[in-house]
């Protein structure tokens, strides 16, 4: 294996400047469509961790059968058959629009389960307290319960941020034009892999900082005992 | 209604779909029994490498994880799958397949394992060594035990998002559970095979679902 070759194919100069301003592209559609899944994600978990909280049998149900479906169902299916299937009976959506809620669901029933298990780790007493002091108890949930809930989720959430977000890589199946589908269709097209080079630089260069920082945060929110 | 039967629950449709579904099924399910236990065995390694504290191996160890973790597994298997023909290496799918998603999981796994051998105290390897049991020994009887128990819900839940993994086998075109389904749903201009796929994964894996859903809330109870 000569070093040439290797340039040739993964490091090409020329294919390079043809392409990287697509690759660059595509990373501002992969950064728009995780922070819409983060935010939809997590604002609809938390929403269902707090109806929980309320302890009304037959919506929870609900919420468990929802968490408990979308964390079986691999994203990728939830993707297809939101893409594909549903046009049969007249529910097109966009490439964009199936990855974002597709992810989005998934995410809400990551978040739903950590949520519920932090509020769940704060003592009764703490509720009861609150309670005592003429809280409603929507406002000991709020003010008292989750604040103290939320310090626990927080490693195990950024985890799962970083793991769904990952997931957007996905929305190349379905032609959303994010980072991957510039970078292989820019491969196939000049005959040469330097496109999934400079889309795997391109995923680094997003996603790496966000590792590191996820360090630092299970560091800074451990849990102590 | 009549026609969302037709479309999603097609009896005559699903007849045709069921021998490519269940072999699919079958490859899935073999996908799942190579990766997982070479994601462990790897995972391992790298833990056990960590372990051993030597400053340079760690910081080597620490930017293997965070790389691919940092890496979508699907550019990865792209990345592979274009790229290693391109070296004059030529593997077969199933090979290109397992080495991406080994890559991938064994840089969870560790962090799992890493996690899971600093809980256990000192004093553990302490008393072991005292009783004359080996460095090795005490890794082997002492320790990993200990460790294991302590991330179990941790090891399960990621068993659980590798089998979900095996999903992306089917964009470089592993005739997987995925992409039987897609492929009679091309063929026969109808969706029941992709919704009887979804249903397939739902059913298989809701008791893995529900396993790592008790053993979270226990460990929680326990703290």
């Amino acid at each position: 294996m000569e070093l040439h070759r290797l340039v040739f194919s993964f490091f090409n100069a020329d294919v390079a400047s043809r392409y990287w301003l697509d690759i660059v592209y595509g990373m501002w559609v992969t950064t728009y469509l995780a922070l819409a899944v983060v935010v939809a994600g997590l604002g609809l978990g938390l929403g269902l961790a707090l109806a929980r909280a309320f302890q009304f049998k037959p919506a929870n149900v609900l919420i468990v059968i929802f968490a408990d479906a979308f964390r079986a169902l691999p994203p990728l299916v939830v993707i297809i058959v939101l893409f594909f299937a549903f046009p049969y009976v007249d529910l097109a959506m966009s490439a964009f629009t199936a990855t974002w809620l597709s992810l989005s669901l998934v995410l809400a029933a990551f978040a739903e389960e950590i949520f519920w298990a932090g509020i769940l780790s704060v003592p009764r007493g703490q509720t009861e307290a609150a309670r005592s002091t003429g809280m409603s108890r929507a406002q000991a949930l709020v003010y008292v319960v989750l604040p103290q809930a939320v310090r626990l989720t927080i490693p195990p959430l950024t985890n799962r941020m970083i793991a769904i977000t990952k997931n957007t890589a996905l929305g190349s199946v379905v032609a959303v034009h994010e980072i991957i589908y510039h970078a292989s269709s820019g491969a196939s097209e000049a005959g040469n892999p330097t496109p999934l080079t400079l889309g795997a630089i391109a995923y680094l260069i997003l996603f790496l900082p966000v590792v590191i920082f996820s360090r630092w945060v299970e560091t800074r929110f451990a849990w102590k005992r | 209604m009549d026609q969302v039967i037709q479309v999603f629950f097609n009896g005559a449709i699903l007849e045709r779909a069921w021998p490519f579904l269940v072999r699919g099924v079958g490859m899935t399910a073999l996908l799942s029994l190579v990766i997982v236990p070479i994601g462990l065995a790897g995972g391992l390694a790298v833990a056990m490498l960590y372990h051993l504290h030597v400053k340079w191996l760690n910081r080597m160890l620490m930017a293997y994880v965070d790389f691919f973790r940092a890496f979508p597994p699907l550019v990865l298997m792209l990345f592979i799958y274009g790229g290693l023909p391109f070296l004059g290496v030529d593997l077969p799918l199933f090979g290109t397949v397992a080495l991406a998603f080994l890559l991938n999981t064994s840089s969870y796994y560790g962090e799992i394992f890493r996690a899971g051998l600093e809980s256990v105290p000192t004093g553990q390897v302490e008393a072991a060594r005292s009783t004359g049991l080996s460095r090795w020994q005490t890794m082997l009887w002492v320790i990993l035990p200990q460790a294991t128990r302590n991330v179990l819900p941790d090891l399960v839940g990621n068993t659980l998002e590798v089998i979900k993994l095996t999903t992306l086998a089917s964009v470089v075109g592993f005739t997987e559970l995925l992409n039987n389904a897609r492929n009679v749903q091309a063929l026969t201009y109808n969706a029941t095979p992709v919704v009887a796929a979804a249903l397939i994964y739902l059913i298989a894996l809701w008791p893995l679902v529900r396993l790592v859903s008790r053993l979270e809330h226990k460990s929680i109870a326990v703290r």
